[in-house]
């Protein structure tokens, strides 16, 4: 059975490509206003995090007194901030790990976390787009809805079926990676379903005449052609277990903590390592952001079918 | 709590660490996450080409069966059941009583209706999470939504277009504490003396304004804590919306320019009708985020100064105060919250599917 490539639905069409037509258009509405607007947005949208970044160099000595611009003048800034938070002590109330550890957490949190919702929602994407069985519809709307439950609905019993009176594996790595694979999957069955079912019924129509079972289907025609809707998906899971708090915190344990539950913790300490609080959140951004930032057409694109269609 | 106190510039901190032990466990860490990731697949591939030979009619049934349990046995276990368990629970209250024979303290669970719930609305603290709640899940999209549409509009087809959209687009790689940190410590941050190091208020000073306590200052530090969080969701807000901009016909507006309508009327007469349901989808997805948000209370306040919100305060309840039942009534409440949404989003979505 060959796989046929040709026939992947395009989704970059969503935004189409404008001619000169367009120059015409334009004009009025990017007035002087709304240029300053304009201005005045991304300035208040991109400052602050520059801001992070600058006063993550100002030294202890200085950060109660001298803000980042004063220091700057001074020629005072320093990256050795980055180095105590990495490998020295952090400010944690219930640990001294270095940063290092939370790091290493967070990616080890983080990626499996990113497989096992890809691949079972992928599979049950398929069967719901183009396997006709009773109730299938109904199935479909319930997951549907399920995206819109708030997570606290179901951490107290969840923590429990976990937790030591259950199966025991609450505070462990297994623990947050099943809490986090079951949270992701309405969005990841979601998102799939949208993209498979997109792709023309005449593929799958030859590929059952020609006798082809849903298994060979799934690894022959399913799993070639989602690859740009599972790097949208893998992309947003990456970025929304690695940006967790709620999750890590009621399903983790100081083993098993990432960098965003140190930080949180930190950030209302006024104290003597209040300075370790904006390097410590600024070495939390630096993967996200790399990944988002060269991933971005393929987050865009997961944006647009999870949210415009449906 | 800090762990040392720095004295001046000696750095004299705590070694803590980077020792054998810490490499040790790292390395199981990485080698847990590798083998559960292979074990995994390999499982899935062995079932699936299990169910692949099987022969005759049931190969069809028994395939689905097998794509389809998984997702479904995940989300009974993990979202249905327990989400029936806390409305259970969010009726009872947990009773401890020492054992008569031992003296160990036992946990029963007694009913007791509506009672949490009483006391959360009538609770003065609890009520004001509630009330925060609300201001959150009407501003944040609000503010959100209208500022995403003007800046997808202002740069429409500008120079630049995709760089400019990256810059607001980019807090939506922020975690909620990231950007918790980014606000708290350097925007509102505030001196009680000397000089300001946070950036608002150095401005407000150099503009002769007296500095300002943002995150104590009531009852507006909690419209300072909405808008950290409207300003990571604007980014997704313009995303969206610049897409459905682009597909409104350009003839249209020409028509109408050509016809003297001006572009503010343009804006409102045409742009605006015409992207109407994606504005709905923007403000209702926001709103749901809006609501389940803890991580920016927690990081910036910790509830503190009236800023509580109900997705916080279930969080303290429930696990650290070990108050469950109440914590499970606030959970409750947040569903009833996105119950509207729900059935507005299942509606539309049959709708979708009745007209493919």
């Amino acid at each position: 059975m060959a796989t046929p490539a040709p026939a992947i639905p395009d989704e970059t069409k969503l935004t189409p490509k404008r001619k000169s037509k367009a120059a015409e258009a334009k004009e009025n509405l990017t007035s002087k206003w709304a240029t300053a607007a304009a201005i005045i947005i991304a300035a208040l949208w991109t400052i602050p995090t520059v801001g992070l970044f600058f006063t993550s160099l100002v030294p202890g000595e200085y950060y109660r007194t001298d803000a980042w611009w004063t220091v700057m003048f001074e020629g005072n800034l320093t990256f050795e901030n980055f180095g105590i938070v990495m490998f020295d002590s952090f400010g944690d109330s219930t640990s001294a790990q270095p940063l290092l550890g939370n790091l290493l957490n967070s990616i080890v949190v983080t990626v499996p976390t990113v497989v096992f919702p890809l691949v079972i929602g992928l599979m049950a994407a398929y069967a719901f787009a183009w396997i006709p069985f009773k109730g299938s519809d109904w199935i479909f709307v319930g997951i549907f809805a399920l995206q819109v439950v708030p997570l606290q609905l179901a951490l107290i019993p969840l923590l429990r079926i976990l937790g030591p009176e259950g199966i025991g594996i609450a505070g462990t790595f297994p623990g947050v990676w099943f809490a986090h694979t079951i949270f992701a999957m309405p969005l990841a069955v979601f998102l799939l379903h949208n993209f498979i079912s997109q792709i023309p019924s005449d593929i799958f129509e030859a590929a059952r005449v020609d006798g082809a079972s849903h298994t060979q289907i799934f690894f022959r025609i399913v799993i070639p052609l989602a690859v740009p809707a599972l790097a949208s998906l893998a992309i947003f899971q990456f970025l929304w277990v690695w940006n967790d708090l709620l999750v890590s915190a009621v399903f983790g344990s100081i083993d098993t903590y990432p960098l965003t539950y140190p930080i949180s913790n930190l950030a209302g300490d006024y104290g003597a390592t209040a300075y370790l609080t904006p390097p410590a959140a600024f070495i939390s951004m630096i993967i996200p952001l790399i990944v988002f930032f060269s991933l971005q057409r393929y987050f865009v694109r997961g944006l647009l079918a999870g949210s415009t269609k449906g | 709590m800090p762990l040392a106190a720095l004295t001046g510039g000696s750095m004299a901190r705590p070694q803590a660490g980077l020792d054998a032990e810490f490499w040790s466990t790292q390395g199981q860490n990485f080698i847990l996450g590798a083998v559960a990731i292979v074990a995994f697949i390999a499982v899935v591939a062995l079932v699936m080409f299990g169910a692949d030979l099987v022969k005759g009619k049931w190969r069809d049934k028994v395939q689905l069966v097998v794509l389809i349990t998984p997702v479904l046995a995940l989300l009974a276990i993990g979202l249905i059941y327990p989400a029936f368990d806390t409305v259970w629970l969010s009726f009872n209250e947990v009773v401890k009583e020492p054992d008569p024979v031992t003296g160990i303290n036992t946990e029963t669970i007694s009913f007791v209706g509506l009672q949490n719930y009483i006391f959360a609305f009538t609770d003065p603290t609890v009520l004001r999470t509630i009330l925060n709640t609300i201001a959150w899940i009407v501003l944040v999209p609000l503010i959100s939504t209208g500022v995403g549409l003007a800046y997808a509009v202002f740069i429409d087809r500008a120079k630049g277009e995709k760089a400019l959209k990256s810059l607001v687009f980019m807090p939506m790689a922020i975690s909620f504490v990231g950007a918790s940190v980014i606000w708290g410590s350097i925007m509102y941050d505030y001196n009680q003396t000397g000089t300001q190091t946070g950036m608002l208020n150095a401005v407000l000073e150099f503009l002769g304004f007296d500095a300002i306590n943002f995150l104590a200052a009531e009852p507006w530090n909690t419209l300072f804590l909405i808008f950290v969080l409207a300003w990571i969701q604007t980014g997704f807000a313009m995303v969206i919306i610049s897409a459905a901009i682009k597909g409104v016909p350009v003839d249209m507006n020409e028509a109408a320019s050509l016809d003297g309508v001006n572009a503010w009327q343009r804006f409102w007469q045409i742009t605006v009708p015409s992207i109407r349901s994606t504005l709905v989808v923007v403000l209702t997805t926001i709103t749901i985020a809006s609501l389940k948000v803890y991580d920016i209370v927690r990081t910036l306040t910790q509830g503190r100064n009236n800023t509580d919100i109900v997705a916080n305060k279930m969080y303290v309840l429930s696990f650290v105060e070990q108050r469950q039942p109440l914590g499970a009534a606030l959970a409750v409440i947040l569903f009833i919250f996105v119950i509207p949404i729900v059935v507005y989003n299942v509606r539309s979505l049959r709708k979708v599917k009745e007209t493919r």
